[in-house]
């Protein structure tokens, strides 16, 4: 559509991509080492040795560094939301109001409260409650997470609300139907099982580097079998978690299923794609073959999609055509219906006659849930990047099942009592240690640019989403953000390296 | 009152006992809000709507009118 100025909406869109893919740095190692804390705190409560209170602290101190780094770079997205993205979030406001609200108030009353108890409350508050408290900040940080994350889950599966076209607001009609809908109880279980993981690998990282160097010995083993338990558990709901978002989203993005398996043609009985190699410059309807290789579990896809070995699991081209056998209609028609939408829209508020007014408001509601269509330019606009979503997904996936591969070794090697002697495993838990960052931000590409051209799930596309402003102000505070989350990163990375090279205080030589 | 009051001595001694680190940490924070709210949101960020708008029948009229441009 020619009011839609593409480069704005790409400048947007990176700028978007910058702030959250750095916030993300910061927020699985808070959700996870937080109830790592936990863990050795209730050790220490239960045990009264002295040597689990020092491995407590010296995680709480980690733990400070990277929450003190990390706090507020979720605020940015915020004042992304109102300059950049003034459409999108008048759009969603009344839908995003209450639980940016409720992660507001939790995040201030049990996070800011109990972690100052938490650092401050040595000898100070009695050992039970100190214990508590830090129980409660790891649920208060992942509680709040729970709120961003079913806000999220809303703009992939729209549930729970009606559009108001006096206020060209949603408005919320269910919340409990929006807060428990699967997509978003599944996305919230995965998104903080996958900061455990994060968590984990960090912590056995830092203690088989602290293994390697032959310092602190005993300090590292108990943090590194504690954090193995918790990655190993972790790491296989996730796996669980992980099959059920996938579930949901062949139910509601059947386009991002067929983009995260890189399939063109679907069909009945299709088989899971392991290892592949997509054809390069594949395009919607081309005669070429969907893969150069791949490896398939045959059956698979249709189970893991459909629960049904012969289920049908539609690709792109067959999402794009559209097939009435199964019920999917063409983009095209339902770019067509969304124009008459947009149309219907534009009658009922410009005009004075309340026959036509009333006539255009149901026409309006029989084709809102083809809007975002009608803004398309053409049908290929409705496929994400097929290669950068297949790709970052089967990294990931590799990635996840070779966490749990390490967990189960470094766990093994720690009942044993002879992980120390295991230098080779201690270097790979080490080098894992951006891994885990690595397939936690790729999950973030596959949930974001799989969903594309969407931001509000076949309502509103992302190039009607963005607010008129100049390309050039979008690109300096694309580069000002840079500047500032490097800088950032780079001090949280120089302080906890320092603090992990001194180690825990008392056992200091 | 009385737990009042040990609840704000507690965050005073708190404070109070901050180790070096800690004052590193809240110098960061520090720095850190004021170049977002102050820098950033006042000259970088203003609201796009409450920029331009008064009312919120005046941001939706925007918002549809401009989602129905063409």
């Amino acid at each position: 559509m020619e009011n839609f100025d593409m480069s704005l909406v790409d400048w947007s869109r990176a700028q978007f991509a910058l702030t959250a893919i750095y916030h993300w740095i910061f927020v699985p190692l808070t959700l996870g080492l937080s109830f790592i804390i936990a863990f050795m705190h209730t050790k220490y409560y239960k045990t009264k040795a002295d040597k689990w209170k020092n491995t407590t602290k010296f995680w709480m101190k980690i733990f400070g560094i990277n929450f003190a780094i990390g706090v507020a770079t979720g605020i940015i997205l915020e004042f992304e939301f109102g300059t950049n993205w003034s459409n999108y979030s008048w759009i969603v406001g009344d839908i995003f109001g209450a639980p940016l609200a409720i992660e507001g108030i939790l995040a201030f009353f049990l996070e800011s409260t109990f972690i100052a108890v938490m650092f401050f409350g040595w000898d100070r508050v009695s050992k039970k409650f100190h214990m508590l408290s830090s129980w409660f900040v790891a649920i208060g940080s992942n509680l709040s997470a729970l709120w961003i994350l079913v806000a999220n889950a809303w703009m992939q599966n729209p549930v729970g609300m009606q559009f108001n076209p006096d206020t060209a607001r949603n408005e919320m009609v269910d919340f409990w139907e929006i807060l428990l809908s699967p997509t978003a109880i599944y996305k919230f279980l995965h998104t903080i099982t996958n900061g455990y993981v994060v968590a984990s690998l960090f912590v056995i990282g830092i203690s088989a580097w602290f293994i390697l160097k032959g310092r602190h010995l005993e300090f590292a083993k108990r943090s590194m079998q504690i954090a193995a338990i918790f990655g190993l558990v972790a790491s296989l709901v996730l796996v669980y978690t992980g099959d059920g978002s996938a579930y949901c989203t062949a139910k509601d993005q059947p386009m991002k299923l067929a983009a995260m398996e890189g399939l063109y043609e679907g069909g009945n009985e299709q088989g899971l794609v392991t290892v592949a190699l997509p054809t390069p410059c594949k395009k919607y309807g081309d005669d070429k073959n969907d893969y150069l290789f791949a490896v398939k579990i045959p059956y698979l896809l249709s189970y893991l999609a459909t629960r049904n070995f012969d289920g049908y699991v539609p690709g792109v081209n067959n999402i794009i055509d559209g097939d009435k056998k199964h019920g999917i209609v063409s983009v095209e028609e339902r770019m067509e219906n969304g124009k008459i939408a947009i149309n219907a829209l534009k009658e009922y508020k410009t005009s004075e006659d309340k026959i036509v007014k009333d006539k255009a408001l149901e026409t309006f509601r029989e084709n809102y849930k083809h809007f975002g269509y009608g803004f398309l330019p053409d049908k290929e606009a409705a496929i994400p990047n097929v290669p950068l979503t297949f790709y970052s997904f089967h990294i990931m996936v590799g990635l996840g099942f070779y966490f749990i591969m390490l967990f189960a070794v470094i766990l093994f090697f720690s009942i044993k009592q002879t992980i120390d002697k295991k230098k080779i495993w201690l270097k790979i838990a080490l080098w894992s240690i951006p891994l885990g960052f690595i397939a936690s931000e790729l999950g973030w590409v596959v949930a974001e640019v799989g969903r594309q051209p969407w931001t509000i799930q076949d309502i509103l596309p992302t190039m009607a989403s963005t607010s008129h402003l100049s390309v050039s102000s979008v690109q300096t505070t694309f580069w000002l953000f840079t500047v500032l989350f490097t800088v950032l990163l780079i001090a949280e990375i120089k302080i906890m390296i320092h603090q992990i090279k001194l180690g825990p205080k008392e056992e200091r030589s | 009152m009385n737990l009042l009051k040990k609840i704000f001595k507690f965050y005073i001694d708190g404070f109070k006992n901050i180790d070096k680190l800690g004052i590193k940490l809240w110098i960061i924070i520090a720095i850190k809000l004021f170049i977002m709210f102050v820098i950033l949101k006042i000259f970088f960020f203003p609201d796009f709507l409450n920029s331009k708008f008064d009312s919120d029948k005046e941001k939706g009229d925007y918002v549809i009118e401009s989602l129905t441009k063409n």
